[in-house]
């Protein structure tokens, strides 16, 4: 036989104990052709281009899925930031556009679409400003419509105008979403130095230099590296190097076989594949309990930083080898709710906010999942998302803050989001007053590129 | 038509009529046995085989349904993958 026993019940293993999973297919669908001053005529152009694309998104998968035994888990759209789509309509508002992706979301049976989004890191257009006004009605009144605002680039630096009104976006959606814990934050990302073609939500939505159509594939494999990791007798850490790159490079290559076959039934490029270790709050599935199983008896101690920059790195390298088209984001998404370790770890108190943000330096994304006091200041909110912009944009990496601020809950309460999206403990914020530096607004200059000392 | 190759596995515990059982149905979907191996791996029966599929409407789904089925009744868990799955995780 030309396949080892041993080799096909690894692969069964992986898939059946340790939660390997294509995390998500996500079709992107460009629509720049459907603009329109009569803001009517473009929710039908957009419903109508989605619909016809994606129709037979859901239906393929499932049959690749079978094919291959692998379990992909979401299906998704992404689509032109909707800023750019509707810059020629003269209503004040977006939302409806929101609801259109709402409805072409359900009509098609994709759990998420993404792309309510604007780029503004170097400033806004009248365009950008009437979305990211709109963003707390379309994220309350639609239950799929994920939304992200680029607001910084290492090239471009922080648009601080940006940052401070993205502070009271995020409380208003909390507030608009009170009654499911602020449910609204969970579906937006701000970002430093996005990513064209991400395919993981909140953040995902189909760029300017994108085709028509691509299918980008999320794989994910958490469970897999903590069990290899752990099987490890007394490793050095170069050893527990070697075997995180050796197992993302067989999950990579696993994800690279299914995007290609789904890109080719649907008649779309294939895309990227991003192999991110993104946990689930199921037992095991979890990056803390990598991190953990390095040796650090909790996950937030010191060392965690390091670890995790272990870890990151030797996930690129096993993705790199196998595949030539590894997304921008691969490596460890660190969110709190959606990470049982990471929930632990902030309960038992060895993880803080600050630990998190130290952690973004060296990981896949940034602050992500963070429950904070309901009574946060938006200019506190502010100034943590101008903190996790200055890591990205100096270091020249894609970082993000997806905080809920969660009405009505203080440092010791829990919100419960359900599904994927888990529960978290609220975590304190630093209590002193970043009003005046935030209300400054204006840019922070793009680093020099030159000196990188 | 370019033929289909699946790995089949059953895993569970041993008793009589597992190999009878699967391959009858396999009989019945004109499924081919390209190899087949057999051992008791940490006390579970553990059946590999690489099967060929030749038909050009050939309904995988139903198929697999059948051997899941057969599997239950038996007690035993059968898979029905496509061999790319293991062929490009595990090879260059």
């Amino acid at each position: 036989m030309l396949i080892h026993p041993e080799e096909i019940l690894e692969t069964i293993q992986m898939v059946s104990n340790e939660n390997l999973d294509i995390r998500t297919v996500t079709m992107g669908i460009s629509l720049r052709d459907c603009g329109n001053p009569d803001i009517d005529v473009l929710n039908e152009n957009i419903y109508r281009k989605i619909t016809t694309y994606a129709r037979d998104l859901v239906k393929t998968t499932d049959a690749v899925q079978n094919l291959y035994g692998i379990p992909i888990i979401n299906k998704r759209i992404s689509v032109t930031p909707i800023a750019v789509v509707a810059e020629g309509c003269d209503t004040p508002d977006f939302s409806s556009v929101a609801k259109t992706l709402d409805r072409a979301a359900e009509d098609v049976g994709v759990d998420f679409i993404g792309g309510f989004s604007a780029l503004v890191q170097k400033g806004m257009t009248a365009g950008d400003l009437k979305l990211i006004k709109s963003i707390p009605e379309a994220l309350s009144s639609t239950k799929k419509v994920c939304s992200s605002i680029n607001v910084a680039t290492t090239k471009a630096g922080i648009n601080m105008d940006a940052v401070s009104l993205m502070g009271d976006i995020v409380k208003e959606t909390a507030q608009r979403t009170a009654d499911q814990g602020g449910i609204g934050c969970a579906k937006l990302v701000i970002f430093a130095n996005a990513p064209d073609d991400n395919p993981f939500m909140a953040g995902a939505f189909h760029g300017i230099g994108e085709p028509e159509c691509t299918i980008n594939v999320g794989v994910s494999g958490p469970g897999v590296v903590n069990s290899a990791v752990r099987s490890l007798e007394d490793p050095t850490l170069g050893d527990i190097s070697e075997c995180i790159k050796k197992t993302s490079f067989k999950i990579t290559r696993m994800g690279e076989v299914i995007g290609r076959e789904v890109a080719k039934r649907l008649d779309a490029n294939f895309g990227v594949l991003d192999l991110s270790l993104a946990p689930t709050p199921a037992i095991g599935d979890s990056v803390a309990a990598i991190l953990e199983a390095m040796g650090l008896e909790s996950c937030g101690t010191h060392g965690t930083t390091a670890a995790l920059a272990l870890l990151n790195d030797a996930v690129k390298k096993g993705g790199a080898m196998a595949s030539s088209s590894v997304g921008g984001l691969s490596g460890a998404f660190i969110p709190v709710s959606e990470d049982a370790g990471m929930i632990r770890a902030v309960q038992r108190g060895s993880l803080s906010l600050d630990k998190l943000e130290a952690m973004t330096s060296v990981c896949s994304v940034g602050l992500d999942m963070i429950a904070v006091p309901g009574k946060t200041p938006a200019s506190t909110i502010s100034a943590i998302i101008a903190d996790e912009m200055a890591i990205g944009m100096v270091n020249k990496k894609t970082t993000a803050v997806r905080l809920i601020p969660a009405p009505g809950k203080d440092v010791g309460d829990t919100v419960e989001f359900g599904g994927l999206l888990g529960m978290a403990p609220v975590m304190p914020v630093n209590e002193y007053s970043s009003e005046k530096f935030i209300a400054r607004g204006g840019r922070i200059p793009a680093p020099i590129q030159a000196l990188t000392n | 038509m370019v033929p289909s190759r699946f790995i089949i596995t059953v895993i569970g515990i041993d008793k009589v009529g597992i190999v009878a059982g699967v391959t009858k149905v396999m009989a019945d979907f004109h499924v081919n046995i390209v190899d087949i191996s057999q051992t008791i791996m940490e006390d579970l029966f553990t059946m590999i085989m690489l099967a060929e599929v030749k038909k050009g409407n050939f309904d995988l789904v139903a198929f697999q349904k059948a051997m899941s089925d057969e599997g239950s009744e038996l007690g035993v868990e059968v898979k029905v993958q496509h061999e790319d799955t293991f062929r490009f995780m595990h090879r260059i």
